[in-house]
């Protein structure tokens, strides 16, 4: 029997196992595998198993919750809303004419009280509110290719609307973000003592080493109709503005946090720190506040009480259905793979 | 053309009528070879002597009423528009004004070139696909562009790519077997006069074609002349309709003797159609009167020609024009149930997205509306570009529209709502399961070496959700191999069949032996009656009657050799059963049937050699019931033999005499069909000479009628068939199946009707009925068989009040069991009465139907399909199954005697009816448990996605920025989470083989869709919002104020949503083999890797956060924090219901699990047949 004809017969069914008849006559061969029968573990979840998983995840949860909270508790943090305080009493009217106006010298001063001990290193944020770092429009204009090889200089694809001066000559950095850079500055000093801040080794290593050209230098940067933030050094490479490149890690949410530099001193509890702060960042225009945030950390990093909250309430949770369910099956207890409670058992004329 | 199958044709009587004899066809010249000199054919090279037959299946004497043929055949010749005109041997004139079809053929659906336009076009017919088309077009206009085009068309070209590699496997698989089968080489007659091999696929029509034994036809040929003197010509349909027994063709004498070289002419032939069994042609030979050709003249490519050693043809049908090449269909296309309440989710699913999407749309709105002075003074916005010569505004067009493009690209982002994977996902889920069902060796049938078939890859799960079952009788819960069990001749019951010679009755040829290939028992007073020991009258009637068994047929004797060389067995070949076993029967008394031509039958008559000339037959059709055959006896006397149904027999006796043997055969009939038995009875007459030569000039002249020869044949048989000798009746039993009654009582059991739709007589349908315990004595019968629509009426309310007061009796219900015949269904389907029945039939337990046409079995499945719910399943094994199996939900053929034509038709087929069992019981449940946890994991799984997407989204100033990198997006649903649920949806069992067989109504938990519902959707759907507020808010709010950055963050969100998806799906499964454990820790590590490497890539914003973020204890406590709180309610719902709400399924688990613990360390003892528990 040619099998070519009855193929050509047979209809071609998705399964490759069309119609020939002689096809089909294969026995199937015996293997665990085709039989379906693989060796398996079938778990059921008794209520010994039940009541375990809960105890089991309280007893981890609520010492982890203890010990979070504890962590945050520890971390001491300073938090200063300065974008309404350093605004002249007769400019509070027009607060965008205010920062907007180069002429005015925006130096500020604020007197920070340490609340507690502080120990180094001392982290010094800027944190920005209603900040859409992470706007789409935003986070889309830069290009990762011009940072890193002097040679695309020329690349500005994506950075739009901060592609390229009047000329056509392109920015380097380019884009929005770039163009954004935060440029407050912030002087502390402690008695009369300066408070030196260490603004080396805040951005990441891997950025600087592999994002951002040693031999990349900013170009045309700043010099637009519109001015956004700061400037740049022309002469250092961009591996090197650290600033930088802190900022062009786009925060993840409208609130956020960046690092200004560390302080490498203790710091005792009632000191007061005297803060020479340059107000320049324009916040003023779309309602956002800037804070200056100093802060020590912990194994969890800042002063975030919710993980500790959420993983006691969690495991709290856990010990309360632990206990219902013993209970609830000390009460009512029903015999595993007992047949009688199978439907037909129940009702034998069937359903 | 023909549009209808030939499978499908309504008017084919049914199969397993016990009357159905085969349908000799006699358009046999009759008279010519009476008075042709015989001739004994050489014996050594074939001793299968027969006489012409023109087709083989029911359905071919009496093509559709639709069909061309017959409308054309009976009624007039082929209009000159109609026709197709071939000048045999001279293919250039045939082809003039139109070329007809070469004779390649192409099953491929592609070629290089079109495989991509056409795959593409056919892949877009799923809709899912064209949205998602739409939606990467419109991420590619550059205001909407949320994800880089690449990204954008990656998951659809990987579902597409995926399927589009398949089906060109698929296709080139076909293409390479059609390579081969084009290029096979054939004998054609050139233009010198000698016949040279040319390639098949260059063979044209007109073309003479000469083809030798054991060869495949090329082509659809016209026969002009065979090696056999007469014409004949036998051909193996295997290919075609899967009967492997011959057929006969035959060449007409007009042609037979022209040499085939000077053979010429015009044959007038109908254009090319799908009925395999008709054929409509006339042929203008030189010197000749027109002759006409019918479907006994023409050979089909695909078959083989046996016993002849060669035949000239001309090619009237080329390559796909061929009817083997318009009969191969593709699988029957249903879609399954679940599937289609699927798409009411998926709808629910739309809904969602678009309420998301107005949300997002109009928050962004008044978000902008609020702004929308200040936009050029925000950092993050600005408006202007000032970048060339005149300031302009870059990618702003005013409130209005931003509003509409954010409306658009929050429908990009948030498509994968609608699960893109979810469709290749099933379709995959679907081939494993197939692969399963296949290889299930407790579906294999040893019997006919066949195996499960799946052919039809969309319907695995509505095995799990089967209602009703329609099963066909004959050939499905019986065997279809005939026994002759009892006669009654003249009156008179012979049916204690002793054990008589056990090796059979034989004869001596030539010194060989011949014995019958199957033995019969035989009665021992029967024989003695034969043997004239109860008196000379009741021999000659005994002797009448097996003359009767062995010439009333068409049955073709071969001889097969033994290894002993003495002896040789015979075979009895034909295509009714019935036909076989009364011959063989015949045999065992000693008529042993040795040769048959078409001028005469050799039969040794109790170690006498007789030579009986066949003058003339009725073939049989199912208006008369009957057929006969016109016998010249040694004894220069004519004798008609008939044989039928009862009824129709009954009808043309002759009444007024052997009064007292009529009623005994009667009596004998009826007990008979109460055992269940198949009953004929044969009769038979003596012609004088006047009547013969007038019934011979009638027939001659409707031979050669050119309109409407049938109807004047069949006049003359019932002219010829009248006032007949009762002989006697026959009873042959058709042995159950194996296993069938335990499988009827388990799907009883699984709550599962099974209704039988058979052919047979009441009586024999009861106790069939009885035997396969399908009845049983408790019940209460009600019985439909009237003659009248208002008769039907009133049963029809007498039943339906009796049934409404057995319920209403409450407790003491004995069940009942309805039995209607085809008569009374003639006066109740489709009219109002429909429903009278529909509510009858759906109180019993069981409903039997007998004496039902093949059109009133699909139109049984199509009362309850159309007035219910519930999925219906129809089994049967022949071509009067076809309708009702493609009518039914699932269809299902069984591929056993009676050809494939069921098989065609069917989604599935298999070797025997008891592997329903496991087939719905067993891979139903686990299909359809499999599969709706499949489809609802994916909705939830894409649609947690969906949520943390948005939730981040209401932070980003409403601009649909997404925190997790697009690449990952964009993997999520084809990598990151695929492989677990597609493993899962394979390779999952809820329970094993074992307990899902010895607790069938566990079964009901597919047919109350308790495993996919829309309570069980919005359960599912309100947990996904409770774990994507989980997964984002966590991270949130630990990381609120901090210095995070987007890509860190997103991170998080991704691989805390890989992982919690994947341990939701961890915690459903219900078997943990190796395989599992590999796809659901291996996709998490996947998933893991993948992010690295996203994150190693310095050109994305996100380069190296993932090992910043890793670096810090808040990253893993959170992620522990998300998977503990994210599975808290969904473990702590499960751990309650499955304690305190158990579901059958649950309870039958647990006793798996300890009842188990200490019986036995092997859990699944692979078994032979599924009776075994019980």
């Amino acid at each position: 029997m040619n099998s070519s004809s009855g193929s050509a017969a047979g209809p071609s069914s998705g399964s490759g196992d069309g119609s020939a008849p002689r096809r089909n006559s294969k026995r199937p061969k015996y293997s665990k595998f085709t039989q379906q029968e693989l060796p398996a573990c079938k778990p059921i979840l008794t209520p010994k198993w039940v009541i375990s998983v809960f105890t089991l995840v309280g007893v981890i949860f609520v010492p982890i919750g203890i010990a979070a909270l504890m962590a945050s508790n520890n971390v001491v943090e300073i938090v200063d809303r300065y974008d309404t305080e350093c605004i002249p009493a007769n400019m509070t009217g027009d607060k965008v004419a205010y920062i907007q106006n180069d002429d005015i010298i925006k130096t500020c001063t604020r007197n920070l009280t340490v609340p507690k001990d502080m120990d180094q290193p001392i982290y010094v944020y800027y944190q920005l509110d209603n900040f859409y770092q992470n706007h789409r429009r935003y986070v889309k204009s830069r290009n990762d290719a011009q940072l890193k090889d002097a040679d695309q200089a020329n690349k500005t694809s994506g950075c739009d609307p901060e592609k390229t001066t009047k000329d056509g000559s392109p920015i380097v950095p380019c884009g929005l973000i770039a163009w954004s850079l935060f440029n407050d500055t912030y002087n502390f000093t402690l008695g009369n003592k300066n408070l030196s801040v260490n603004k080396n080794g805040i951005s990441w290593k891997s950025d600087r080493d592999h994002k951002f050209g040693k031999d990349v230098f900013p170009k045309n940067f700043q010099n637009g109709i519109l001015r956004g933030g700061a400037s740049l050094d022309s002469n250092k490479p961009l591996n090197e503005q650290e600033d930088l490149i802190v900022w062009m890690r786009t925060a993840a949410l409208p609130t956020f946090r960046k690092l200004y530099g560390k302080i490498h001193q203790d710091l005792k509890a009632n000191d007061i720190i005297m803060v020479t702060l340059e107000n320049n960042y324009n916040t003023y225009s779309f309602n956002g506040k800037k804070k200056l945030v100093l802060s020590t950390s912990s194994w969890l990093g800042g002063k975030n009480d919710f993980l500790g909250i959420a993983y006691l309430t969690i495991g709290g949770l856990c010990f309360f259905l632990a206990t219902a369910f013993t209970v609830v099956y000390l009460v009512k207890p029903r015999k595993l793979g007992d047949p009688s409670y199978l439907s037909w058992n129940r009702n034998p004329s069937g359903h | 053309m023909a549009a209808n199958r030939p499978s499908s044709n309504p008017s084919a009587p049914p199969d397993d009528d016990p009357d159905v004899l085969p349908k000799a066809a006699s358009r046999s010249r009759s008279s010519s070879s009476w008075h042709r000199a015989e001739r004994i054919p050489s014996s050594s090279s074939n001793s299968a002597v027969s006489f012409e037959r023109s087709t083989s299946k029911p359905v071919a004497s009496f093509p559709s009423k639709r069909s061309d043929s017959e409308k054309l055949g009976s009624q007039r010749e082929i209009s000159d528009d109609d026709a197709r005109f071939v000048y045999v041997n001279d293919p250039g004139r045939t082809n003039q004004p139109i070329k007809f079809a070469d004779n390649s053929i192409r099953t491929t659906k592609y070629s290089v070139l079109t495989f991509l336009p056409r795959n593409l076009f056919e892949q877009f017919h799923r809709v899912a696909y064209v949205y998602f088309l739409i939606l990467a077009g419109l991420n590619q206009v550059p205001q909407l562009g949320v994800f880089t085009p690449a990204a954008s068309i990656l998951p659809l070209a990987f579902v597409l790519g995926v399927t589009a590699v398949k089906d060109g496997y698929e296709d080139w698989r076909r293409h390479r077997s059609d390579r081969d089968e084009n290029n096979r080489t054939a004998q054609v007659l050139a233009p010198g006069g000698e016949f040279r091999p040319k390639r098949w696929k260059d063979i044209l029509v007109g073309e003479v074609v000469k083809v030798t034994a054991d060869e495949t036809l090329p082509c659809d040929m016209v026969l002009l002349a065979t090696s056999d003197p007469t014409g004949v010509a036998y051909v193996q349909t295997i290919n075609l309709d899967g009967e492997s027994n011959l057929k006969t063709r035959y060449a007409k004498q007009e042609t037979q003797s022209t040499p085939p070289e000077s053979t010429a002419g015009l044959i007038r032939c109908e254009k090319p159609n799908r009925n395999i069994y008709g054929f409509l042609a006339s042929a203008d030979v030189p010197g000749e009167k027109r002759v006409s050709l019918g479907p006994s003249n023409i050979i089909l490519r695909g078959c083989e020609l046996k016993n002849t050693s060669w035949v000239v043809g001309v090619a009237v049908y080329t390559g796909q024009d061929t009817k083997v090449m318009l009969n191969s269909s593709g699988a029957p296309s249903k879609r399954s149930r679940l599937e289609a309440h699927m798409n009411r989710e998926v709808i629910l699913l739309a809904v969602a997205l678009v309420a998301l999407c107005s949300i997002v749309t109009v928050l962004a709105g008044v978000w902008l509306a609020n702004h929308h002075h200040e936009l050029n003074d925000l950092l993050y916005y600005r408006k202007e570009d000032y970048s060339g010569p005149k300031t302009d505004t870059y990618n702003y067009y005013g409130v209005g529209w931003e509003t509409v493009f954010s409306f658009l690209k929050s429908v990009i982002i948030f498509q994968v709502m609608i699960p893109i994977a979810l469709y290749i996902s099933m379709e995959l889920v679907r081939l494993g399961q197939a692969f399963f069902m296949i290889q299930d060796k407790n579906m294999f049938d040893e019997g006919s070496k066949t195996r499960f078939q799946c052919r039809a890859l969309n319907i695995n799960e509505d095995l799990g959700q089967i209602k009703y079952v329609f099963s066909d009788k004959t050939g499905t819960l019986t065997e279809n191999k005939m026994e002759f069990r009892c006669a009654s001749v003249g009156g008179v019951d012979y049916s204690a069949a002793s054990d008589g010679e056990e090796d059979g009755h034989s004869i001596t040829v030539d010194g060989e032996t011949w014995r019958p290939k199957m033995s019969v028992k035989t009665d021992p007073e029967l024989m003695n009656a034969l043997m004239g020991g109860e008196g000379i009258e009741k021999a000659n009637r005994a002797r009448d009657f097996f003359l009767a068994l062995a010439t009333c047929n068409t049955i073709v004797p071969i001889l097969v050799d033994t290894p002993e060389p003495s002896l040789k067995l015979i075979d009895y070949q034909g295509e009714s059963p019935d036909e076989q076993a009364l011959v063989y029967a015949a045999a065992a008394y000693g008529f042993v049937l040795m040769q048959r031509t078409s001028g005469h039958i050799l039969i040794d008559v109790v170690g006498e050699r007789q030579r009986f000339d066949v003058l003339g037959l009725h073939e049989f059709d199912s208006d008369r019931k009957r057929m006969s055959v016109i016998i010249g006896c040694p004894d220069r006397t004519v004798k008609l033999f008939v044989k039928g149904a009862d009824n129709s027999m009954f009808g043309v006796v002759q009444k007024n005499l052997d009064l007292d043997i009529i009623h005994a055969t009667k009596t004998n009939l009826h007990s008979y069909s109460s055992l269940g038995l198949r009953t004929l009875v044969v009769g038979m007459r003596e012609l004088s000479e006047h009547e013969f030569k007038k019934w011979q000039s009638a027939y001659e002249n409707a031979t050669t009628a050119l309109i409407g020869r049938g109807k004047l044949l069949k006049a003359i048989a019932s002219n010829a068939e009248r006032d007949l000798h009762i002989l006697g009746a026959s009873g042959i039993e058709d042995k159950l199946q194996q296993g069938v009654p335990e499988a009827i009582e388990s799907m009883r059991q699984a709550g599962i009707k099974v209704w039988v739709l058979t052919g047979d007589k009441q009586e024999t349908a009861i106790s069939i009925g009885y035997s396969c315990k399908l009845l049983t004595s408790e019940m209460t019968q009600i019985v439909i068989n009237s003659n009248s629509r208002e008769s039907c009426k009133r049963r029809l309310q007498d039943a339906a009040s009796m049934s409404s007061r057995l319920a209403g009796a409450g407790s003491a219900k004995s069940p009942l069991a309805l039995i209607i015949d085809g008569t009374s269904l003639v006066y109740i389907l489709e009219t109002e009465l429909e429903e009278e029945l529909f509510k009858v039939a759906t109180t019993c337990d069981v409903v039997l139907c007998c004496r039902v046409a093949p059109l009133q079995k699909a139109g049984i499945v199509a009362l309850i399909k159309n007035r219910t719910d519930d999925m219906t399943l129809a089994i049967g094994d022949g071509a009067n199954d076809v309708s009702m199996i493609q009518m039914a939900d699932v269809g299902i053929g069984i591929s056993g005697q009676e050809g494939r034509q069921a098989v065609m038709a069917s989604d599935f087929a298999m070797g025997q009816f008891r592997f329903l069992v496991p087939l719905l019981l067993v891979h139903g449940h686990w299909n359809y448990q499999r599969m709706a946890y499949m489809i609802l994991y994916n909705f939830y799984r894409n649609a947690v996605f969906v949520f943390v997407l948005f939730w981040y989204v209401l932070y980003t100033a409403y601009s649909l920025t997404s925190a997790i990198s697009e690449w990952s997006s964009v993997l999520y649903s084809v990598i990151y989470t695929a492989l677990p649920t597609i493993i899962v949806g394979i390779l999952d069992k809820d329970l094993s083989r074992k307990t899902l067989l010895k607790y069938p109504q566990l079964y009901r938990a597919g047919q109350r869709d308790e495993r996919y519902n829309l309570k069980l959707f919005i359960f599912t759907m309100m947990d996904c919002i409770w774990q994507s507020i989980a997964i984002f808010y966590i991270p949130y709010l630990a990381y609120r104020h901090s210095d995070v950055d987007v890509s860190g963050l997103g991170d998080l969100w991704i691989l805390a949503v890989v992982i919690l998806v994947n341990i939701h799906l961890a915690m459903d499964v219900f078997r943990w083999n190796w395989l599992t454990h590999a796809s659901v820790w291996g996709c998490i590590a996947a998933t893991v890797i993948c992010v690295i490497i996203i994150d190693s890539i310095w050109m994305l914003p996100g380069y190296w956060a993932i090992f910043n973020m890793m670096g810090t204890g808040l990253f893993w406590l959170c992620l522990l924090g998300i998977i503990v709180a994210g599975m808290v309610p969904r473990f702590a719902t499960k751990a309650l219901t499955e304690y305190f709400l158990p579901s059958d399924v649950q309870i039958a688990r647990e006793l798996e699990k300890f009842q188990n613990l200490n019986a036995s360390t092997i859990l699944e003892i692979p078994m032979s047949t599924f009776s075994d528990p019980q």
